[in-house]
């Protein structure tokens, strides 16, 4: 691809004088144009195309291995009434918040308390990331097995603690399983909060706590008035970030309950593949997806209006 | 919540862990001293202590369960099922010679390597075109491909399933080649545009004023100097093709096609009792790899993360 982007021009400067090639050659647009072919085209065929096609998918009736038809808004009417969809969109709304919340509250703590000046603090940041390292699919089926209903090492302790008598139905019963699934996003998504409010905590002058301190601040005060107003642009755009992947997540669920049991951890991703790719319904499944933009927009909208007031905050344009 | 203030106080690594690459041992100022030793041990090393027990649990129980022979992980009354004193590689040597294990870990490997390829090129031209060119409507362009990289694939994976079909890309590794830098160029074009930046603007007049053309400047003064962000952007892009799943598993049918992760999922999952030993043995042969990048490269990696967040 990078040849596309060179070749006209190295070929032709060494051929041609003309004073009107000279100045293209300069011209900033020309060679601006040429350096972004490649990732401008990877962008718009399968990306952006993809993105337009899917939502006129949605107002179609295609089937795999079938042209469709534009049935207008027939798709989105069907969805309407379906109880299902309706279970997914509330089951994604609750994985996303509950998941969401913790990962933040957990991953802040994590963050204040690496921060701290200890023994082994660099290998303890790199241990603490490895969660986030090891692809989802494969942690998630470490917690199959952990959640196991037979031979689950969580009820065998409790069991032994004599905490419970008998084995829980982790993935079998729709509570547990909603917080099995829930627990094991918060595992896999707490790494990069911590680690990213780290690195964002250590831009913080230490001479503000000092002066804090001097002056008489308590802990919380320190904390409320300090730490917290300068974290706030990157707690922004982390919690933006971590809030579209929860909402979009898929692999995490199809690879421990594929949306079972009785629909209670179905997403609307896990939906929209089970309708679209294994029932063939690609119209429906598209509808789903796009069913998900709204909420999409929502999250780059505070995304867009975090990274301002980070600007401001920072009293310097750094475009 | 009422105890966080606690930790924010001592904060005193502050500008040591600005440098992280030196584990700092507790010989420092600052203002540590004002905490004594009992209150740390309540209030920082017992909760680090079982957050990171609890992040590093499953990994353990994945290693173990894939050297622990089938009795013995069934029947967890005769024995302890925290430790195995009869370790067996018989899991893993099943997953090796008896399955296709191998082929799938070549198959995530090539197009892990070839789709971060095309995208750190892509990248590099794109970002360095933003930044140092500062064509016409390079900010907006800036934004959109930001805006790009909030695309998630899981809207994406229907219209894009048809696409392929269309293109005759069904069931080839290069239908994920094409499709997975759709991911990365986003991600490693803002990290690459933040490193950029850091170099100064003058070493490139020179090289103008010396008649370098700016392909010559891109790949004699730039690139030398922004190898710290590519290697970043290299493993994070290489890690991210690794994770991948609903593309993979949408677009690949045969057994011997498939990558790791879809394929541990779709191959393993039988009605076996004894599944599990293989199962995690898969997990964990599938994870290693990226363990071991990222033990070499743990500095890059941190900063690949938090820099795509910070600019």
């Amino acid at each position: 691809m990078a040849d596309i982007a060179i070749a006209p021009r190295r070929a032709k400067t060494e051929i041609r004088e003309a004073s009107a090639w000279d100045q293209l050659k300069h011209n900033r647009n020309w060679l601006g144009f040429w350096f972004m072919v490649p990732a401008l085209a990877f962008l718009i065929f399968f990306l952006a195309y993809p993105l337009g096609l899917g939502i006129w998918l949605s107002f179609t009736d295609t089937r795999i291995g079938r042209v469709g038809h534009y049935i207008g808004t027939e798709n989105y009417e069907w969805l309407w009434d379906d109880a299902i969809f309706w279970l997914s969109v509330f089951n994604t709304l609750l994985y996303t918040f509950v998941a969401s919340a913790i990962k933040f509250g957990i991953g802040l703590y994590l963050a204040l308390l690496l921060n701290e000046n200890m023994p082994f603090k660099a290998m303890l940041r790199a241990l603490v990331l490895i969660p986030f390292i090891v692809p989802t699919v494969l942690s998630a089926l470490a917690f199959w097995w952990i959640f196991d209903s037979q031979f689950s090492i969580i009820s065998w302790s409790l069991k032994h603690l004599g905490i419970i008598s008998q084995n829980i139905n982790f993935l079998g019963d729709t509570t547990w399983a909603r917080i099995c699934v829930i627990f094991a996003n918060i595992w896999r998504g707490v790494p990069f909060v911590a680690i990213t409010l780290l690195a964002g905590l250590q831009t913080v002058s230490p001479s503000l706590y000092e002066a804090a301190t001097l002056d008489g601040a308590t802990r919380w005060q320190v904390f409320r008035h300090i730490t917290y107003p300068l974290l706030t642009p990157i707690i922004a755009v982390v919690m933006t970030f971590s809030v579209l992947f929860t909402f979009t997540d898929f692999q995490l669920i199809w690879a421990m309950t594929r949306g079972g049991p009785v629909n209670a951890t179905h997403l609307m991703a896990t939906l929209s593949y089970q309708r679209a790719i294994i029932a063939g319904q690609l119209g429906e499944g598209a509808a789903i997806s796009s069913a998900m933009i709204p909420f999409l927009l929502a999250a780059i909208m505070i995304s867009w209006f975090g990274l301002q007031r980070r600007k401001w905050q920072q009293g310097e344009n750094n475009d | 919540m009422t105890d966080l203030p606690t930790r924010s106080l001592d904060i005193k690594g502050v500008l040591s862990g600005s440098a992280p690459t030196v584990a700092k041992d507790d010989h420092s100022e600052g203002m540590s001293y004002l905490q004594s030793v009992p209150r740390r041990l309540v209030t920082l090393y017992l909760p680090l202590s079982i957050i990171v027990i609890v992040l590093l649990f499953p990994f353990y129980w994945m290693a173990l369960t894939s050297v622990k022979p089938d009795e013995q992980l069934l029947d967890m009354e005769t024995y302890s099922p925290f430790w195995t004193w009869n370790p067996t590689f018989k899991h893993f040597y099943k997953l090796l010679f008896e399955s296709y294990y191998p082929y799938w870990l070549w198959n995530t490997m090539y197009v892990a390597v070839c789709a971060t390829i095309l995208s750190i090129i892509a990248s590099v031209l794109a970002a360095y075109a933003i930044v140092r060119l500062r064509y016409k409507g390079a900010n907006l362009v800036g934004g959109l491909i930001f805006l790009a990289y909030l695309v998630p694939p899981s809207i994406l994976f229907i219209p894009l399933a048809t696409v392929v079909f269309q293109y005759g890309l069904f069931d080839s590794p290069l239908a994920l080649i094409l499709t997975y830098p759709t991911i990365l160029i986003p991600f490693s074009t803002w990290l690459l545009m933040g490193y950029f930046k850091t170099i100064p603007f003058e070493l490139e007049e020179c090289a103008l004023i010396d008649g370098a053309s700016r392909w010559q400047i891109l790949i004699k003064i730039v690139l030398p100097l922004a190898i710290p962000g590519l290697i970043s952007a290299f493993i994070f892009c290489f890690t991210l093709c690794w994770n991948e799943f609903i593309y993979a598993l949408t677009f690949l049918q045969s057994t011997s096609n498939k990558t790791v992760p879809v394929a541990i999922v779709n191959e393993f999952v039988d009605g076996d009792i004894y599944r599990w030993g293989s199962l995690m043995a898969g997990a964990l042969a599938g994870s290693l790899p990226l363990v071991i990048l990222y033990a070499f490269f743990v500095e890059h990696y941190v900063s690949a993360m938090t820099g795509a967040v910070k600019e």
